[in-house]
Formats: structure tokens, C-alpha cells, sequence
């Protein structure tokens, strides 16, 4: 029998080890998986390197994470936006390495490890100072850089709901980098705001399925 | 007296130049108020690199959605017959040149369209580049809309960005207070200047060598 659901945020999150690389799925306040980043705070483990869009804002989830120095590396495409007071400050005291991804390049070498590619070569980029030290070919006529794939050990995402196999659907643009997040990293974590039974979520509707999904705990 | 386009205006100015049944991206800032001068006889589907095709004004008070905001965090809605997807479709809809226009603002925009949009030389702040470079290497055509020079007066159309580049060569067309310009093989071409603008006066405010069309007329935004 196959349940992935877990009882508690704790358990969903046990064992991320000190040095993980962390995916967190969210674009601004949307979508992203707050209780699991809070849990994972208390969990412990630091020295991690997260992936995600934006660097937190405010004092919750990511920005906690960077205030309570459990955050060597982030790897973003947007880490300034109003409220990234915790991110500003431990970057300005180099206490906190940035590795700065366009939005899409950031989407797709995730998807490349998922997918099980060696990488790809983007346009985007490839005249900017984000392709120092990459390889850069002029394919098809045009510049190209090379972009290497960005696997990780752990996802933390957010859907809306959720069958014991781990099926999801997400709401509205609360989606954003779930999908492809859960597809990267060795184990996923999902919370979602309802569990279904088996065969409830519409087959034609569903976006994630379950063979990316490790955990999901229900979080109201 | 020179009377330069109001940022409405100028706004006005790009929506008439974007066809009925586009699928169009609109960047933070001056090219998000397109979508609030396009006129109701065109249908235009506008997409968000977050997820959203068909996406429609700001909701009323009161009936915001959190998770339903655009590229630029604000709150949304949907329009009947919209979509929502993952990050990495909604930029295989960019990089991959499926959208028909993309409006973006700018720092600098050379005579060869490089465009400079994402950073400055300030040093004292982290870089931050969300989608600008996947939005400016992907959509068919460009639009930059941007004031023709900064606050202090200094130019934003020059013969080289001197900004970090964004992407090099992809800017079509250009909108400032002051003109309209193509980006030709040739340098910049003055389409369209606003009311008052003389080509030595517009000249003396771009650091690149313009030509002026022969068919030069004044912005009409309407």
C-alpha cells in the first residue's frame, strides 16, 4: 500500500540534512509552502543551500531562515523586493553566498535535473554578465550559454490537495515552481490544504503526479 | 514649446501599436499601464511569467487573492477563458518566442537595441534579475517605453549601454516622452517626435546619432 501522507509538519521534514540543498517553491507571497519553512527552521538543520525565486520578506519562512543563519547559499533570481531587510543585511556583510539565475534559466535547470539532462544552452543571458565563466556557443545564429542542471535533495512546495499517493492540484498561481520543483530534488514535501480520497482528483486535472511526491501533510 | 507625452500617453501610444489577438507580456512599472489604454475593440491576451495567460485588471477592494498576483506581486484576476500553469511553461512561452510583443521598460537602449534593464553600477544593492532576460531574448517584438533621459537629465538612448546588458540587439522599437524610434541596421530612427520636439533638440538628449524618417510626424497617442 502506498500512503505518502504524514501526520505533522515535524515528521514531513525530519531528517533534511545540515548541508542540503533545499528547493522552496513561492514567487512574492504566492505559493509558498510558509509551515514547511517553519518547520524546517525548527528542525534544525543549517549550512543549507535554498533554491528559490525571491529571498523572503518580513520576518516568516525564508527571511527566518536567513536571520537564523541556517543559510550558506541561496540561489535566486529576485532576492531584492520590499522586506528582504535579512537578506540585504547578511549579503552586505558577505555572510551569505547569492548565486543570481535568470527567472527562467532558474526554472529549467531544475527541470533539466528532473528530467535527467546533462543541461542546456539558453539565449538568455548569454550576452550578460551571468554567463561569466560559462560556455558560451553561437547555435542556430545565435549566442548560447550553456546552464548546468540544478538537482537537489529536498523540495518543500505547497498544492491545494492531495491523495495518499501523493497526486496534487494547486490553486491559481500558487503554482508557479511546484511542479517543477517536485520533479528535482530526491525527496519532495508538499503541504496542501486537503487530503482527497484515492480517485477523488480528476485524472485529466491533476498536475502533479504522484511519482514526484514523497510527503504531504495537510495543513488547514 | 516642447510638451513631452505624459506616462498615459505614452502608454497609449504602444497600445496602438499592438495588434487585436496578441498574447503580450508587460513589464513592472510604466509598460503596466498598457493594459489600462488598450481599447475594448481588441482582444488581448496578457501573460504573466508566474503562471497566468488571460489575465485581467486589479479586483475590487475586498476581493483580492493572495495567491493570484502578477509579476510584479500585486494582486490580479482571471479573465474568462484564461489559464494557469507552472514557472517553466509559462517561460517556454517566453524564451521560445511564443508571445507576440513584449513592453519593457529600461535603464539604457543602445543604437544596436542592446538593451540594459536589470542593473546599475550601485554596488550597495544585491543584483536582482527575475524574467528580464528571458523577456527580452524570447517575444517576437520588443517595445522599450522609458523617458528619454533620467531624472538628472542624463541620456538613455546611447551608441553603447554603459549598464550591464540584459540581452544585446533585440529592442524594435523605442517610446519616450519625446519619440518614437525604430532600432534599424542604420542606428535609431525617429518615427514620431512629441509636440514641440525639434530633431536638434531631441539630438541634444540622445547620445547615439539619429536619423529622422522622412515621413517624421508628431505623436498622436489616441
Amino acid at each position: 500500500m502506498i500512503d505518502k501522507r504524514v501526520a505533522t509538519l515535524a515528521e514531513a521534514v525530519a531528517d533534511v540534512a545540515d548541508g542540503a540543498t533545499v528547493l522552496v517553491g513561492g514567487f512574492g507571497n504566492s505559493g509558498v509552502p510558509v509551515e514547511l519553512v517553519h518547520a524546517l527552521l525548527e528542525q534544525g538543520a543549517r549550512d543549507l543551500t535554498v533554491v528559490t525565486n525571491n529571498a523572503g520578506s518580513g520576518e516568516t519562512d525564508i527571511a527566518a531562515l536567513i536571520r537564523e543563519r541556517r543559510v550558506r547559499r541561496i540561489i535566486c533570481s529576485y532576492p531584492r523586493s520590499a522586506g528582504s531587510v535579512w537578506f540585504e543585511q547578511f549579503w552586505r556583510r558577505g555572510e551569505i553566498e547569492l548565486e543570481l539565475v535568470p527567472q527562467g534559466t532558474l526554472s529549467e535547470r531544475m527541470r533539466a535535473a528532473g528530467a535527467g539532462l546533462g543541461g542546456f544552452f539558453t539565449p538568455t543571458g548569454a550576452d550578460s554578465q551571468l554567463a561569466e565563466g560559462k560556455e558560451v556557443r553561437v547555435l542556430d545564429g545565435r549566442r548560447q550559454v550553456f546552464e548546468r542542471p540544478l538537482p537537489a535533495d529536498v523540495a518543500l512546495i505547497k498544492a491545494d490537495r492531495a491523495d495518499r499517493w501523493g497526486n496534487l492540484v494547486y490553486r491559481t498561481a500558487a503554482r508557479n515552481f511546484g511542479p517543477t520543483m517536485a520533479t528535482a530534488a530526491a525527496r519532495t514535501v508538499v503541504q496542501v490544504r486537503e487530503f482527497v480520497e484515492l480517485g477523488e482528483l480528476d485524472p485529466e486535472a491533476v498536475v502533479t503526479p504522484g511519482i514526484f511526491v514523497d510527503r504531504v501533510v495537510e495543513v488547514a | 514649446m516642447i510638451r513631452p507625452l505624459s506616462p498615459v500617453d505614452m502608454a497609449r501610444r504602444v497600445a496602438r501599436d499592438i495588434p487585436d489577438g496578441s498574447y503580450v507580456n508587460l513589464g513592472i512599472g510604466l509598460p503596466t499601464l498598457v493594459a489600462d489604454v488598450v481599447g475594448p475593440e481588441k482582444e488581448i491576451v496578457y501573460h504573466s511569467e508566474n503562471g497566468i495567460l488571460g489575465m485581467g485588471p486589479a479586483p475590487a477592494p475586498g476581493e483580492e487573492d493572495p495567491e493570484l498576483i502578477n509579476a510584479g506581486k500585486q494582486p490580479v484576476t482571471l479573465l474568462p477563458g484564461g489559464s494557469f500553469f507552472h514557472h517553466t511553461d509559462a517561460f517556454v512561452m517566453m524564451r521560445g518566442g511564443h508571445l507576440d510583443v513584449s513592453v519593457l521598460g529600461a535603464f539604457q537602449v543602445s543604437e544596436a537595441g542592446d538593451l540594459a534593464n536589470w542593473a546599475t553600477d550601485e554596488a550597495a544593492m544585491p543584483p536582482a534579475v527575475g524574467g528580464a532576460m528571458d523577456l527580452a531574448v524570447g517575444a517576437r517584438r520588443v517595445l522599450v517605453v522609458t523617458t528619454h533621459t533620467t531624472r538628472d537629465g542624463r541620456p538613455k538612448l546611447l551608441s553603447r549601454c554603459t549598464y550591464p546588458l540584459t540581452a544585446a540587439a533585440v529592442v524594435d522599437r523605442v517610446y519616450t516622452d519625446l519619440a518614437v524610434l525604430d532600432v534599424c541596421p542604420e542606428g535609431f530612427v525617429v518615427r514620431e517626435v512629441a509636440p514641440g520636439v525639434t530633431p536638434d533638440e531631441l539630438q541634444a538628449v540622445t547620445d547615439a546619432r539619429l536619423a529622422f524618417a522622412p515621413d517624421l510626424t508628431v505623436v498622436h497617442p489616441g
